[in-house]
């Protein structure tokens, strides 16, 4: 029975056009990010660029060696908004469009429904977070290669990293889906996503390491549980009192995430999900 | 042959607010006929059949499918086919794929969905997306979304609205055909003269109360008969019609008189030496009588 619904899920993602165009902007955003910030950082290591030319000064540059992982985790670390989005519209999409009528109709169990839903954009959030991988791996290594800097694709921390950004970004989808069972409305849906993970949570964390006792509250930030998760990102890397002594374990961001999307989709049920539907 | 299950609602109940949508309708729908569920915009008729669908929870009581409520279907799409308001598609989404979708998801086979669509006329279209489909077309898709587990009971609201005359006539030959197959079949309107043709039974509710339940026939006995008749001199005709004890109103064509038989209102105008220029039985339709006791409720 969940399995039947799973697979009503994939085909509702899978009939309309927002799963690849979400997609393909993802692959397109990340590439040119990867490539552009391994070509600025490969140019400095490498001695190709001058740091000073490239008006980034002395602090602004990675240490030699954190450089792939870096360029690798944008992925998820700036990719991590696609996966919310496309688990958002599949819930949001279903109030918006009334499609919830024949969905409860084929199927009037709403939580097993949910249920199939979250699972669903789970496994979607997993595919896009491969295409985020093409991107920021594919492109990255070619560009940190084609400056001499070594790519660390032969190195098994860097094989581990690409399989937790497959899961921070499977976790980011199923929040999205939570999201939308909590503000299904469609438009205030998409304008939280985009506020809260382009400017008040990057704010957030950004003001939280400036004490202890706030970087203790900032690192359970979604998405400074994701990038824990990964084990790499921009952030940790500009933090001022240095990301490593704020950051959670990476199975205890992962499990950070977890618990974000299942509060949100729970809350969500009783919010909207199991409501009269008129 | 799918069979029909019997539809009863019991004692059901939804308020919105301090708006009591439905109050406390009772009443039952036959296999093997087509029920008219009949009743003015915001009569509660939307709310009923989603109660009934398990889409909307009822304050109290109950609605079942011979015993069973919706969430309680072993095979909900191949017992119960429902069409609410057409507009539950995604527009983005092809009409086969809409179809395919919930076929999926109720286990159905999805060769059904090339069929449902060659019945509604839809075959054509099946890789169009819904979009860009008319209304027509839209009711079209909605009824056959309710045809895809092939169930003996259909449940439609306005399935009729945004037709042309052709899918109109095609309708009602569909819904006698489905009611002579023996499965149940309920349909909602706010014009009884839409489904007069084919309507074997009638519900009638206002303000979210059943008025009226019975054969279509019984709605002919529900008015009381009427009498036109004018005079050149009304008040004079009036003052007689007082005198002899007849009930009566201003008309716009004379005075309407409660009464069978025009032969005593002509008699008493006679008797006053009251000059009679019309004097007829009036035709009450169906509609009127629909109207008459749809309106009656809101002295309630
Ligand atoms: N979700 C809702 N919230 C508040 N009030 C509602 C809701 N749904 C329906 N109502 C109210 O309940 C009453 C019955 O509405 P309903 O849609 O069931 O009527 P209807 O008979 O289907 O009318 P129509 O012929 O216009 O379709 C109306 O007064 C309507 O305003
Ligand atoms: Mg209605």
């Amino acid at each position: 029975m969940l399995l039947r619904a799973i697979r009503a899920e994939f085909a509702k993602l899978l009939t309309t056009r927002i799963w690849w165009i979400l997609a393909a902007v993802l692959f397109g955003y990340i590439g040119m990010l990867s490539g552009g910030l391994a070509a600025l950082f490969a140019g400095i290591q490498s001695g190709a660029i001058d740091p000073s030319a490239a008006g980034t000064g002395s602090q602004g540059t990675p240490p030699l060696g954190s450089l792939p992982p870096l360029v690798y985790s944008f992925a998820s670390s700036v990719g991590y908004v696609f996966p919310v989005l496309l688990g958002a519209l599949a819930t949001t999409g279903e109030f918006r469009h009334q499609t919830l009528t024949p969905t409860f109709l084929a199927n009037p169990r709403r939580a097993q429904v949910l249920a199939a839903k979250a699972i669903t954009l789970f496994l979607a959030g997993g595919a896009f977070g491969a295409v985020a991988l093409l991107a920021s791996v594919g492109i990255g290594a070619l560009v940190i290669n084609g400056f001499g800097v070594d790519t660390l694709l032969g190195d098994s921390d860097t094989w581990a990293l690409i399989g937790r950004t497959l899961l921070a970004m499977a976790l980011w989808a199923a929040v999205g889906v939570g999201l939308g069972v909590l503000v299904p409305n469609q438009v205030a849906s998409i304008v939280i996503v985009l506020a809260f993970t382009q400017f008040v949570e990057p704010l957030l964390r950004f003001a939280s390491m400036f004490t202890e006792a706030t970087a203790g509250i900032g690192k359970f930030l979604p998405g400074a549980a994701s990038d824990a998760l990964v084990g790499a990102s921009i952030f940790t890397v500009a933090s001022p009192v240095g990301g490593a002594a704020a950051a959670l374990d990476w199975w205890q961001g992962g499990l950070v995430l977890l618990a974000y999307a299942a509060a949100a989709t729970i809350g969500g049920y009783f919010v909207s999900w199991r409501r009269d539907v008129t | 042959m799918p069979v029909g299950a019997v539809i009863e609602f019991s004692n059901i109940t939804k308020r919105f607010g301090d708006v009591t949508a439905v109050d406390d309708l009772s009443f039952t729908v036959e296999p093997g006929r087509v029920t008219g569920f009949l009743g003015p915009n915001g009569a509660g008729k939307t709310t009923t059949l989603r109660m009934l669908l398990g889409l909307v929870t009822p304050g109290s009581g109950s609605a079942t499918f011979g015993g069973l409520r919706y969430h309680d279907l072993p095979h909900p799409l191949a017992t119960v086919g429902a069409a609410l308001e057409a507009a539950s598609f995604h527009p983005g989404r092809t009409a086969r794929n809409h179809l395919s979708i919930y076929a999926t998801a109720a286990g159905l086979p999805q060769a059904r969905v090339a069929e449902v669509l060659r019945l509604v006329g839809l075959a054509e279209h099946g890789a169009q997306r819904v979009g860009g489909y008319s209304l027509g077309m839209r009711q079209r898709l909605g009824l056959a979304c309710t045809l895809l587990g092939d169930p003996g009971v259909l449940v439609l609201d306005e399935p009729i609205n945004g037709l042309d005359p052709e899918g109109i006539k095609w309708i009602r030959g569909f819904l006698r055909d489905m009611a002579a197959e023996g499965r149940t079949v309920l349909v909602s309107s706010h014009l009884l003269s839409e489904v007069q043709q084919s309507v074997d039974d009638v519900i009638i509710i206002a303000k979210g109360r059943l008025v009226h339940r019975g054969p279509l026939s019984s709605l002919e006995t529900q008015v009381a008969p009427q009498v036109v008749v004018d005079s050149p001199d009304r008040a004079a005709l009036a003052s007689a019609l007082t005198q002899a004890g007849v009930v009566f109103s201003q008309g716009r064509t004379g005075l309407l008189a409660t009464a069978a038989d025009p032969a005593r209102i002509g008699h008493i105008a006679f008797t006053a030496g009251v000059e009679v220029s019309a004097l007829h039985r009036q035709k009450k339709g169906l509609e009127d009588a629909f109207l008459t006791l749809v309106e009656g409720s809101d002295s309630l």
